[in-house]
């Protein structure tokens, strides 16, 4: 060979070597020294940085609630800690209107107690739950509860109560803020559902609240006794043998009737998580489900036939291709752009499952599109992500995130993941049996997650601050409600945690950030004002919030609009867009102020 | 899981008629069979179960695959490259690494082209190159990259299509033993490891029945260029590769078959060459 050629191949080999150690350790170092999240910081610190901080108050506010699982038949107990691993809700709601938001949270064992806090007032609270009548919903043999969800079905004012469950689903009615009776005979309820998700909704515009209540497990697995290990999902990412829907027409008169299958609606998907909201704009509740062991659903509410009627359509907006496993739906305009952009949580592990959460995001330009931007924004890495809802936390004028993981904590050291990703890469036959699960022997999975609370930095990029600004528990979390509860203009967060106690995260905000907040009535519309669609303008700015009923993953946010506004605010218009049609706008109201608005007519 | 088929140059054009159409389809003298082969799983999985993060992903995946062979085959072998084997490791990457980011298919697939012009050992690259590329992004970028594991919905029927494509092609390549001889042992090893854990057997089995596998048994394990020559030998590499794997599964190994194949296949090369068993003339990357 030429010796000048020789040599200058030489040459090339070594810089070809350099470039592959650079390269294959560059990156490395980048990701160590760049991506490390804010640590904890003082109070003030907290303050002056992000303008918030959070300080966990549940036992000294007089909550002292902790979660009791499911019990589950013993042929499932090789994987009992997974099979019984959801069930810990919490839902927000003024159920006396007294003006001050309440805590109401689910229980699972057998025999369990659920709690209604009440709020005093005083950044006290006191457990009325068996007073009221609505505590005492785990009897043997009814099942065991997996959420709530509050909404005004009869139209007199105070919401009423719905209590899903892995069982027979229950309704209450609210007998004027003093009592609560229980309405589930005779109401067209199903005897049973194991249900994942519910909410209220009006989908047919009658101003009547609906229900839909969604299926997790097949409609007849009995958990807690089953002749069959054979009721595990038979696709990890497919599996299409969970529950059915159940959407309920309210007929006026205490009666719901089952419309599902003439309003379109044909999913038997693993649904944990249902947003009912008008994410198309054209003035009706489309329904987006997020699925467990599969892709999410997007239902969207079309004329049909003179009424209403569902048409799925998720693949076509772009939601339903990479299948995954979603475990929460919440929408917020993040871009404050007038369109709101739907987060779904999945499960990222390390090295063995990097699903990544998504937050679909809409095209724009009229059609009903949505991109997936979680990397892009940098929300996309959580953990075994459940429950999570966007706030304006720190009252800047653009919707945060907060975001609770944590699937299963065992024996801390001790880890399940190898087995779990054996077993779930296999056959439908192999998966679909319990009985070919390898025990789980107290072993943790995906357990002792940190947290995260993501601060929309407005410019279409989130920072991470969970541990800065104190939110630093690592149970294994479940839902998350927001809501003011001091009426002092700052979003709280309250946490159930499985099999864990319930947290509240007071929220301290720096006092010159502006604020509004809009509890709606309807009239025509329904009372609870579920649908109404809310624009408000300030400062150049606008968002796009909507009432709606469950949020998140087996929670309900607070029932009035929370508007963080920034400094010196000043509103041009709050214009709300009511269901029934009417079109209401309020010039210049206000701020730092709750406003209560009723449906003119 | 790169040129298991390639490694054939083609002599001759398709022999006249039809049968010899069809026999020289399936012989080790069509270039093609492979990158048709792994495209054929490819566009079949994607399109009855979505399997591909997104089509973006794999072509850059592809993109960054067949440009750093046609440069570095430039720039180091000093001529361009047959880009069958890129081809083929593109699409590897883009189909076994799952990541929500982009980035880590490029780094992925750059990675696996330059391990064959930068590890090498008397002329020859001692991985396969995208076992080399993944196995290094598996463990160095956990927190960003996982290994395909679950798609193609946990059914049978594509499992059985690339059982039977698979089984044909690398029958007629004079392969398939050692795909048998690797699934022969991880069968049986696995109802060891299963004696030895208290594992349901079938759970211990379920990896066998998943997509990757079927990619890792076809493609990488099979690749002419980091095999071993001789029928025994690559028989005994390929159980080594059952039995260093089932070790590693015991110790709670999630990507247990990239490593075990990282580690036993150039030390098989390798002492293979060292004692001379193997051409000692330098091969083109």
């Amino acid at each position: 060979m030429n010796p000048v050629l020789a040599q200058k191949k030489g040459t090339a080999r070594v810089l070809v070597a350099v470039a592959f150690i650079c390269l294959l350790l560059g990156p490395l170092l980048y990701q160590r020294f760049a991506h490390r999240s804010a640590s904890a910081e003082r109070q003030e610190e907290a303050l002056r940085h992000y303008g918030m901080s959070l300080r966990e108050v549940a036992a000294d506010s007089g909550i002292r609630f902790t979660h009791t699982v499911p019990v589950v038949d013993a042929k499932l107990s090789n994987i009992a800690p997974m099979v019984a691993s959801m069930g810990a809700s919490v839902s927000i709601v003024d159920y006396d209107n007294d003006g001050r938001n309440d805590i109401y949270v689910t229980n699972s064992s057998p025999g369990s107690r659920n709690h209604m806090y009440r709020n005093l007032g005083n950044g006290q609270f006191v457990d009325v739950a068996e007073e009221l009548g609505i505590a005492d919903l785990n009897q043997p043999g009814t099942g065991v509860c997996m959420g709530a969800v509050w909404g005004d079905y009869d139209n007199d004012g105070y919401p009423d109560l719905l209590v899903y469950k892995w069982g027979r689903p229950e309704l209450f009615h609210n007998d004027g803020g003093r009592h609560f009776t229980r309405v589930t005979e005779g109401s067209g309820l199903p005897a049973w559902v194991n249900a994942g998700a519910a909410t209220w909704v009006d989908y047919d515009g009658d101003g009547r609240l609906d229900l839909l209540i969604a299926g997790y497990w097949a409609d007849d697995v009995h958990l807690e006794d089953t002749p069959t290990t054979r009721v595990m999902p038979d696709s990890f990412e497919y599996a299409n043998n969970g529950g059915r829907k159940w959407l309920l027409r309210n007929m006026g008169n205490g009666h719901f009737r089952d419309v599902t299958r003439e309003a379109g609606i044909t999913s038997t998907r693993w649904t944990l998580a249902v947003m009912a909201a008008d994410l198309n704009g054209d003035g009706w509740p489309d329904l987006f489900l997020a699925n467990d062991y599969g892709v999410s659903e997007l239902y969207l509410n079309e004329p049909y036939a003179g009424g209403r009627r569902f048409r799925e359509a998720g693949a076509e907006a772009g939601i339903g291709h990479s299948p995954k496993s979603g475990m929460n739906a919440s929408i917020g305009d993040i871009l404050n752009s007038g369109s709101e952009a739907v987060y779904v949580s999945n499960i990222s592990e390390p090295g063995i499952l990097v699903q990544g959460n998504n937050l679909w995001v809409p095209d724009g330009g009229g059609t009903t599109h949505y991109t997936n931007l979680a990397s892009v924004m940098g929300v996309e890495l959580g953990g075994w992500s459940f429950g999570a809802q966007f706030g304006d936390l720190n009252n800047d004028g653009y919707l945060d995130l907060y975001l609770v993981n944590g699937y299963v904590s065992g024996s801390p050291g001790s880890s399940y993941w190898y087995d779990f990703s054996q077993i779930t890469g296999g056959n439908a036959r192999i998966i679909s049996d319990a009985a070919n699960w390898p025990a789980m022997k107290g072993r943790s999975l995906g357990g002792y997650q940190p947290k995260h609370l993501w601060l929309n930095a407005g410019d279409g990029r989130f920072e991470e601050v969970s541990q800065a600004v104190g939110a630093t528990d690592k149970l294994d979390g479940r839902a998350v409600a927001l809501a003011d509860l001091e009426n002092n203009g700052a979003l709280d967060i309250v946490v159930a945690n499985q099999g864990g106690p319930l947290l509240l995260y007071r929220n301290t905000v720096r006092p010159s950030m502006d604020w509004i907040e809009l509890d709606l009535e309807g009239r025509r519309t329904n009372r609870s004002a579920i649908g109404a669609r809310v624009t408000v303008r300030w400062n150049g700015q606008q968002q796009v919030q909507q009432v709606v009923a469950a949020s998140g993953y087996a929670a309900q946010n607070e029932h009035r609009l929370h508007f963080g506004l920034g400094p010196k605010a000043v509103i041009q218009s709050v214009t709300i867009q009511w269901p029934a049609g009417k079109r209401q706008i309020l010039e210049s109201p206000p701020v730092d102020k709750l406003l209560h608005i009723v449906e003119e007519p | 899981m790169n040129g298991t088929l390639t490694q054939a140059r083609a002599k001759a054009g398709p022999k006249a008629g039809w049968g010899g159409r069809v026999l020289w389809f399936f012989s080790m003298e069509n270039r093609f069979l492979a990158p048709l082969l792994i495209t054929s799983i490819l566009l079949a999985g994607e399109l009855s179960f979505g399997m591909l993060e997104s089509w973006g992903k794999l072509l850059l995946a592809i993109g960054t695959s067949i440009a750093a062979e046609l440069v570095l085959g430039r720039l180091v072998a000093g001529r361009w490259p047959n880009l069958a084997s890129a081809y083929i490791s593109g699409i590897s990457v883009g189909i076994l690494v799952r990541s929500p980011f982009f980035w880590p298919y490029a780094l992925c697939a750059g990675l696996s082209i330059m391990s064959k012009y930068v590890l090498r050992w008397r002329g020859r690259h001692l991985w396969n190159p995208s076992n080399f590329g993944v196995s290094a992004m598996l463990f160095l970028y956990p927190a960003a990259v996982a290994s395909l594991s679950i798609q193609w919905g946990n059914t049978l029927a594509p499992m059985i299509v690339v059982w039977v494509l698979g089984s044909l092609i690398l029958s007629r390549l004079r392969r398939f033993h050692i795909c048998a001889t690797y699934v022969v042992s991880f069968l049986a090893l696995s109802w060891a490891r299963s004696l030895i854990t208290g594992n349901p057997w079938l759970a211990d089995v379920a990896p066998l029945t998943g997509p990757m596998y079927q990619l890792f048994i076809f493609f990488m394990i099979t690749d002419p260029k980091t095999t071993v020559r001789g029928w025994r030998g690559q028989c005994a590499v390929a159980f080594m590769v059952a039995l260093v794997e089932a070790g590693m599964r015991l110790m709670d190994v999630v990507d247990a078959p990239y490593y075990a194949l990282f580690f036993v296949g150039p030390a098989a090369n390798a002492a293979e060459m060292l004692f001379g068993q193997r051409a000692k003339a330098p091969q083109p990357c």
